[in-house]
């Protein structure tokens, strides 16, 4: 008898030692606010590069030369977030906004494919940084990366409005699908230049027994859209009606 | 019956319970048979349906299927919790599938079936002799892990989720296929340092693959059949392995040593990164088997290292 009732109240314990959970130490905070406020100004500085440069020229084509390094130097600057700081994909500190771990693997991913896109094939292949493809998915990176990165700043201080909540998990209806938009034409610009030229692409007959054809690849990476980006637009639209939809019934009892 | 992904049920132990009802009423003092014969604990036996295993005692350690209701550390009621794995499949069915793939695709990219390679290429054979070596060696090793499957290994559990077969098949199939498609190639180029570098390879590659079945069988028979009992390894007179000098998981060691030595011999870049992916993998298992050890036996020998001697 005894002992059954032992092993219930250990599970009971288990359960609240389950629940409690594990955030970062006030040193990490530190450094993670710090990366988090550097990130939205350099994405604030990217937005206001290209309004003046649209100012300037009168004309939206080109205007990537007038943000091109601010954007590699930033966008490369998210590799932090896979390798050096999982806590700000992990979510730890989003106590204050409720339950919502966003994941490792889906961040990852996003931040590489982006990267990919910055240094593989626009800085690449140089015929396609004309194109209007191309402000197409960096104004919609950096509209929601500014407001991905205030986001993290406000939860990190406590102190997140309602707004930049709203904002993060509204504005990519939108900006997920101009992205993509973006991201593929750009690609697909890309193509012919690589066939030509045989860039990054090696043949056989070579010592190591190796080939790689960047053509192929560019196509498979364009084909892989379509499974992911619905995954992760469905993802971001469940997280959606968890965040705000606890909120919008906070609101109803009111 | 379906019972949803966790129950709480009240038992008391009977003298006999009939496998096709549970038995809820409370007071009596007698004890059950075999944990096996308990009524939602079946296994079912065959592979791929659901299985609920593991009853646990406490939520966290769960028992195993040779538990005997009667010697559990518990009185005349218990709590049991039960927890659904999911779809299931035998170890055996798997290791057989995702071996098999791999003899019969390389045999395809070397026998140079239509559509692979150009139409010109067709049914017709490599003039290296590096690449018939490679194919057998490929093949060889392929069998002898089946053959394994069949009559060495005994498994501590018998099933895993359902859908490790696919990312398995996928895993083996796809590097089969993708380095096969590179040594069987028309424009193959043999290693650089010729029949020295093939012997070598070779040599390498044999010794591997005796000192891996030596380990099998050692591990075999720290276990009577039918049983599932875990047991220190160590070396024994057969010299290949004395490695457990060193070494908790020489198996794996073996297994790294053996892809070199193919690596080594077609000196192709794609069985380097199968190499390289198969030792991450193996090094993560190693390291797992390593600190179970330490944790199972308080007198396991010090001087063992996971995988590589005295480095990892």
């Amino acid at each position: 008898m005894s002992a059954a009732a032992q092993g219930t109240s250990k599970a009971a314990h288990g359960d609240v030692a389950s629940k409690k959970k594990k955030g970062p130490g006030a040193l990490a905070t530190a450094y993670l606010v710090i990366y988090n406020v550097v990130m939205t100004a350099g994405w604030l500085v990217i937005a206001v590069g290209l309004v003046r440069a649209y100012l300037a020229r009168g004309s939206y084509h080109g205007l990537y030369y007038s943000i091109e390094k601010p954007l590699k130097f930033f966008q490369t600057g998210a590799l932090l977030e896979i390798f050096v700081f999982p806590c700000n994909a992990f979510g730890f500190y989003l106590s204050c906004s409720g339950i919502v771990p966003s994941s490792v693997v889906l961040t990852g991913f996003q931040v590489l494919s982006r990267v990919f896109l910055t240094w593989a094939v626009t800085h690449s292949v140089r015929e396609v940084q004309s194109e209007d493809s191309v402000l197409l998915f960096v104004t919609a990176w950096t509209v929601t990366e500014i407001i991905r990165y205030s986001f993290y700043t406000f939860s990190l201080l406590n102190h997140l409005p309602y707004l930049i909540k709203w904002a993060r998990y509204t504005f990519f209806i939108l900006l997920y699908p101009m992205g993509v938009t973006g991201e593929l034409l750009t690609i697909y610009a890309a193509l012919p230049y690589v066939q030509k030229t045989g860039l990054y692409s090696v043949t056989l007959p070579n010592k190591y027994n190796f080939s790689f054809d960047y053509y192929s690849f560019l196509i498979l990476i364009m084909i892989s859209y379509i499974p992911l980006f619905p995954q992760l637009y469905f993802h971001m639209l469940r997280q959606r009606k968890k965040v705000l939809g606890r909120t919008e019934d906070y609101s109803k009892v009111e | 019956m379906s019972l949803g992904t966790s129950l709480i049920v009240w038992v008391c132990f009977l003298p006999e319970v009939n496998a096709d009802w549970l038995v809820q009423a409370r007071g009596h003092s007698h004890y059950c048979s075999l944990i096996g014969g308990f009524p939602v604990s079946h296994r079912g036996g065959s592979e791929g349906f659901a299985n609920y295993q593991d009853e646990a005692l406490r939520e966290g350690k769960s028992l195993k299927d040779e538990d005997v209701l009667q010697h559990l550390p518990v009185g005349t009621t218990a709590t049991f919790y039960f927890r659904d794995l999911g779809a299931q499949i035998s170890w055996v069915t798997v290791f057989l599938t995702e071996y098999t793939g791999p003899l019969v695709i390389y045999l395809l990219f070397y026998f140079r079936v239509p559509f692979i390679y150009a139409p010109k290429y067709d049914f017709t054979t490599s003039k290296h002799w590096v690449v018939h070596l490679a194919c057998m060696c490929h093949s060889f090793h392929y069998v002898k892990r089946l053959l394994e499957t069949l009559f060495v290994h005994r498994f501590s559990h018998g099933t895993m989720p359902l859908r490790n077969i696919f990312k398995n098949c996928t895993y083996y199939w796809g590097f089969a296929a993708w380095m096969a498609y590179y040594i069987n190639h028309p424009l193959y180029t043999p290693p650089i340092y010729g029949e020295q570098q093939i012997r070598l390879a070779l040599i390498l590659f044999l010794f591997c693959q005796i000192g891996n079945f030596s380990i099998h069988i050692a591990l075999r028979n720290l276990r009577p059949p039918g049983s599932k009992t875990r047991k220190i390894p160590y070396p024994t007179k057969n010299p290949f392995t004395w490695i457990f000098l060193l070494v908790s998981c020489p198996n794996y060691t073996y297994e790294l040593g053996s892809w070199l030595g193919f690596t080594l011999m077609t000196q192709c870049l794609p069985v380097a990164f199968f190499t390289l992916v198969g030792f991450i993998q193996m090094t993560v298992w190693a390291k797992g088997k390593h600190r179970s050890y330490l944790k199972e036996f308080r007198d396991y020998p010090p001087l063992r290292s996971p995988i590589l001697p005295f480095v990892l």
